[in-house]
């Protein structure tokens, strides 16, 4: 059983939210090639470490919510409100570890 | 019945209060505080079972819920449980209890036999004697298996009790409460941590309930029942008993059953049968004990033969004696109290057995002054005997080749050393390390916020206990905020000193081939181990699952640690390469009952019932549920009338009159702010810019991948207000779907919406005589000038604030009405009242569905999520002028390209038949016999009152191309087939011309 810190709420069991996939991903501009559009939809990393997700606080606020959490020890590292653009750093750690 | 082996006195049990009990259609007696198999030996009854696999008479190895071998089917009736440990059954009265994997009779087992051709059923013998032919799985080998290797059987009744689920935090959490978490459990409450101990048995104490120990000068079980009462007198501390603590998952949740009811034979009123607890701790003290190992001999799963701290449990907690002539074989210290406390006992303890050269010197003294002959550089190589032991053959463990020693006895008690219970530790995601000091795992690196302490730890010595104990209680206080002076340990009294020399398997007696059970309860000999190792299964992983050692109901509690010597014996490796497997949850075995808890039967979901409901019921209406709602599905005039029947004049009286449905369930969304028509616009495949105030307008929105989602209308009350319905089935995703675009792709779109499904009753008021029914109730005007089609306004019905929508799903003239849900009961009675003369009548989902599919609506059987808007048809709505979820995967090749399964209409080509669900379609030119084959299926079926023959709509491959042709729907599950022609989806007024009269 996760434990989620939400933003607003604060920490609650993982039955409350419903995982929203990677939240790295960014959604193109309308006149982007079929290939970015493809990979938005299509394309995932599939980390051994950090990953950034969307979750959404469903049986609670509501409140879509970016996770940060480690896909080997489950550990989760922060939660923040989601945003299209993500907290700096956040991105950077996904891509990094993402490699493997 | 007399307890011939029972003690005069001594234990923790109550002579004053009998308690009767039946095994295998035999009475007996025992004693309040007796457990089923300390009473079953209080009355000499040893053999509890027949072995797995060959069948092999079977006893008591242990105390405690690390038993293989003695489990039985408990109670009768609904209430049958299988495979419960005897151990583990605190006896109660009236108590029924069933040995299993017999027949006819336990003492007479025609499958033992299978013991004769063992030779066939070694490791993985089911992968290598069951293979061919392929057609004896299911009509031979399935039966055989099921009936000859086996446990309990389930009951077939339904389980009259009730499970419960409870949520609690605290501080700190102990696990165990024997000497080391009894001590900690005082430490953090007395400094005002919010403390939860659990523990398996009924009285905390754990080994100081069952060993001859002082602490502080007292008796251990009188310390014990001391700090219990500390513990119970104070308010920060939640005891829980009968509960095991079975998992610890990730960020430190653990989850426990209570077994409330289980020592009743029936439960109290209002009280579970048992309660599961989800627990959150801050900090957690695993004190979680240790287990024994069995020696492995010849015969070593022969009744009679014991683990040594099972045998003195006996003698000390339950004042029973497991045997009348006993042997006592060790590689440790610690079986000598076992000799001791039950030669004290009354029990004839003709040996002590050990195989090393150098015992211990105080405690061989100890034996000489009890008279107990002390053997050393020997162990037991085989027991001997036919249901019970009978004598024991010693071997050297020193290598010399001599004549076996005969010993007569009816009691070996064995040890081969303690591996701490690191279960938990493992389970919360740690790595146990082998420790060359107590040749076991013991915890290794925490991940989690919890430490091991105590024999859980591999320290055996009870002072140990007790300042572990001590020292983890008082951390986990302060690391959650509660600080205190330090205090002293208890004291306790001398306990010797534990050391061990690896032992693992015994020689056997002139080298002859004996069986030497690792899992007594999967039957796993040690030649099993071997053999996989010789067929490459080397690895624990592999060979667990070869062998299947380790996978019965105790886990291998007993077996694993002896299992991975034997094998890096074999493989002549050290055991810490070879390594363990990971242990999973639950650490006990777990009824399905307790996760399941209260969603049972009726409360297995929740049920939403509209506004309507009671009025539906009233009128006798059957329902049909859609997700969590009941939705009338037709209503029946006469008991006789049938669903086909009330269809059909439900469905003419709307098409030829008039005829009210029950609308609310469809989910509705409320949408404000300057940039709800920008948020739509992006939403929906179509235009929303310039829909004016007071109209509604069809929608369809598509997934990012292109696919159809969902659709529905979407009215413009105001400027920036909209009002949107979904599906039913889709009413919860699209909400979510639209809070995922407004919260993390465009936040900066001013707009705020809600659900406001459970707010609003709907109510389709339908059929050609619509109009003049609502004119006598509605107070704007609603004349086909004034509220045309598609027109949206808000008016008065009666007295009634209300929205009027003219929108038609049945494809008649129709109105949609909203009103505040407390009022939804009211208006549906004023508008039957006021329809009464010219003959309304309600109408259900099922005439709602024949109508839709006349009319060719796509509905939730068509939008599987495999569909786009080209092939429902829906494509020329969608305004590729703007940018709209899924616009630009809808566009990719294969999506546009021919082949596509299409939405079609169907008739059917023979009078009196209508399509069946699920048929597959296929032309002239394919044959039945493959799938494959199919062209598409059938999704909505009817029969049309109004063209008098069956219809359906269908997903045809290339169907849109297609109408006119005639092609076979086919069921082959029941060898059916049904000439139906193609044709265009819309069966009724295809111009639209009713919705706009």
């Amino acid at each position: 059983m996760l434990r989620i810190e939400c933003p607003w709420c604060g920490i609650r069991n993982e039955d409350e939210f419903s995982y929203g996939g990677d939240a790295s991903v960014q959604r193109p501009s309308d006149d982007a090639s079929e290939d970015e559009w493809y990979d938005y939809v299509y394309t995932r990393n599939n980390p051994a470490g950090d990953h950034t997700e969307h979750w959404q606080h469903v049986n609670g606020c509501r409140a879509w919510i970016t996770v940060v959490r480690n896909t080997v020890t489950h550990q989760i590292s922060s939660t923040a409100p989601a945003s299209p653009h993500l907290p700096i750093g956040l991105k950077s750690v996904n891509k990094s570890k993402g490699a493997k | 019945m007399a307890q011939d082996f029972r003690t005069s006195e001594g234990g923790l049990i109550d002579r004053s209060r009998p308690i009767n009990f039946e095994f295998d259609g035999k009475s007996y007696q025992g004693y309040e505080g007796d457990t089923l198999a300390s009473a079953l030996l209080a009355n000499g009854v040893h053999l509890m079972g027949r072995s797995f696999k060959y069948h092999r008479p079977r006893g008591i190895l242990t105390a405690g819920s690390e038993e293989p071998n003695a489990i039985v089917e408990l109670r009768t009736g609904a209430r049958k449980e299988p495979n419960t440990r005897a151990t583990t059954i605190e006896l109660f009265d009236g108590l029924v209890a069933k040995s299993q994997n017999r027949w006819p009779s336990l003492s007479f087992d025609v499958m033992a036999i299978n013991n004769l051709f063992s030779p066939l059923l070694s490791a993985g013998f089911y992968y290598k004697t069951f293979m061919w032919p392929v057609s004896f799985w299911t009509n031979v080998y399935e039966h055989v298996i099921r009936r000859a290797a086996g446990l309990g059987t389930a009951s077939t009744e339904a389980d009259p009790d009730h499970y419960e689920q409870c949520h609690e935090h605290c501080d700190v959490l102990v696990v165990g409460a024997g000497p080391a978490g009894l001590t900690a459990a005082v430490a953090a409450a007395e400094r005002g941590a919010r403390v939860i101990i659990a523990d398996e048995h009924v009285q905390l104490g754990g080994s100081l309930n069952s060993e001859k120990l002082t602490v502080s000068g007292k008796p251990g079980a009188d310390w014990a029942a001391e700090q219990t009462q500390k513990l119970v007198a104070m308010d920060n501390v939640h005891i829980l008993n009968r509960t095991t603590v079975f998992g610890y998952y990730d960020h430190n949740v653990l989850a426990a059953i209570e077994k409330v009811s289980d020592h009743v034979a029936i439960p109290a009123a209002g009280k579970p049968r048992q309660r599961m607890w989800t627990l959150y701790p801050k900090q957690v003290v695993i004190a979680s004990g240790a287990t024994e190992r069995p020696l492995i001999f010849g015969n070593n799963d022969k009744p009679g033969v014991m683990l040594a701290s099972a045998a003195r449990t006996y003698a000390n907690q339950f004042g029973v004696k497991p045997g009348s002539r006993a042997i006592v074989a060790t590689n440790n210290n610690d079986a000598y109290r076992t000799a001791i406390d039950l030669h004290n006992t009354g029990v004839r303890v003709v040996a002590v057995v050990d195989s090393r050269m150098n015992p211990d010197a105080p405690l061989a003294a100890e034996l000489e002054t009890l008279s107990i002959e002390l053997i050393t550089g020997k162990t037991v190589g085989a027991a001997e005997g036919g249901q019970h032991v009978r004598y024991a053959q010693l071997v050297s463990t020193q290598g010399i080749t001599e004549e076996p020693q005969r010993i007569d006895c009816d009691l070996i008690a064995v040890s081969s050393g303690w591996n701490p219970n690191v279960h938990l530790h493992s389970q919360s995601g740690a790595k146990p390390v082998y420790d060359d000091e107590v040749f076991s795992f013991i915890p290794g690196q925490s991940r989690q916020v919890e430490v091991s302490v105590g024999a859980a730890k591999g320290s055996f010595g009870l002072q140990d206990c007790l300042n572990q104990g001590l020292a983890a209680g008082n951390e986990a206080a302060k690391l959650t905020g509660f600080k205190g002076r330090a205090k002293k340990a208890p004291k306790a009294g001398d306990d010797g000193i534990y050391s061990i020399e690896a032992l693992w398997i015994a020689p056997t007696p002139y080298n002859k081939t004996y069986k030497q059970f690792v899992d007594q309860q999967h039957d796993t000999k040690a030649s099993d181990v071997n053999l996989a190792a010789q067929e490459g299964y080397d690895s624990v992983e592999l060979l667990k699952r070869y062998t299947t050692q380790g996978m019965g109901t105790d886990q291998g509690k007993t077996s694993n640690v002896n299992t991975l010597a034997i094998l890096a014996g074999q493989r002549g490796d050290p055991i810490p390469d070879v390594g363990i497997t990971t242990f999973r949850p639950p650490y006990v075995p777990v009824a399905m009952g307790v996760f399941a808890g209260h969603t049972v039967g009726y409360d297995f979901m929740p049920v939403r019932r509209t506004a309507i409901h009671d009025w539906n019921e009233k009128q006798g209406a059957v329902f049909i549920e859609a997700g969590l709602w009941l939705r009338a599905r037709y209503y029946p005039q006469s008991a006789g009338e049938s669903m086909y029947d009330c269809y059909v004049r439900e469905t003419n009286n709307t098409r030829n009159n008039v005829a009210m449905v029950d609308v609310t369930t469809l989910g509705k969304i409320d949408i404000q702010g300057p940039d709800a028509s920008e948020f739509l616009n992006r939403l929906y495949t179509n235009n929303w810019l310039k829909l004016p105030i007071g109209k509604a307008r069809y929608g369809v929105m598509l997934r990012e991948d292109g696919m159809v989602f969902d659709d529905g209308t979407t009215s413009r009350l105001g400027e920036n207000h909209y009002f949107m319905t979904t599906t039913t089935a889709n009413a919860a995703p699209v909400l979510s779907h639209m809070e995922y675009y407004h919260q993390t792709v465009w936040p900066e779109l001013d707009v705020a919406f809600c659900s406001v499904t459970e707010q609003w009753t709907g109510i389709a008021v339908a059929g050609p005589n619509s109009r003049k029914l609502l004119e006598k109730v509605i107070d704007i005007d609603i004349s086909n000038e004034a509220f045309p089609f598609m027109a949206v306004g808000e008016c008065k019905m009666n007295n009634i604030p209300a929205r009027l929508f003219r929108i038609s799903f049945s494809g008649e003239l129709a109105y949609e009405l909203n009103v505040p849900a407390d009022y939804g009961e009211q208006a549906w009675i004023e508008l039957m009242e006021a329809g009464k003369e010219m003959g309304v009548t309600p109408y259900g989902t099922e005439p709602l569905g024949t109508m839709r599919i006349e009319k060719g609506h796509v509905a939730g059987s068509e939008l599987d999520g495999r569909t786009t808007a080209l092939d429902l048809g829906l494509e020329g709505m969608s305004n590729r002028d703007k940018h709209f979820i899924g616009k630009h995967n809808s566009q990719r090749p294969a999506l546009l390209s021919d082949g596509r399964l299409q939405v079609v209409g169907l008739k059917s080509l023979e009078p009196g038949r209508n399509l069946r669900i699920g048929a597959h379609l296929v032309d002239d030119k394919v044959k039945l016999d493959s799938v494959s084959q199919s062209q598409g299926h059938v999704s909505a079926t009817t029969y049309s009152p109004s063209l008098g023959y069956g219809i359906a709509l269908g997903l045809l491959k290339d169907g849109a191309s297609r109408h006119g042709e005639q092609i076979d729907a086919v069921f082959p599950l029941d060898n059916e087939k049904l000439r139906v022609e193609v044709c265009h989806p819309v069966f009724i007024d295809p111009k639209g011309e009713l919705v706009r009269a």
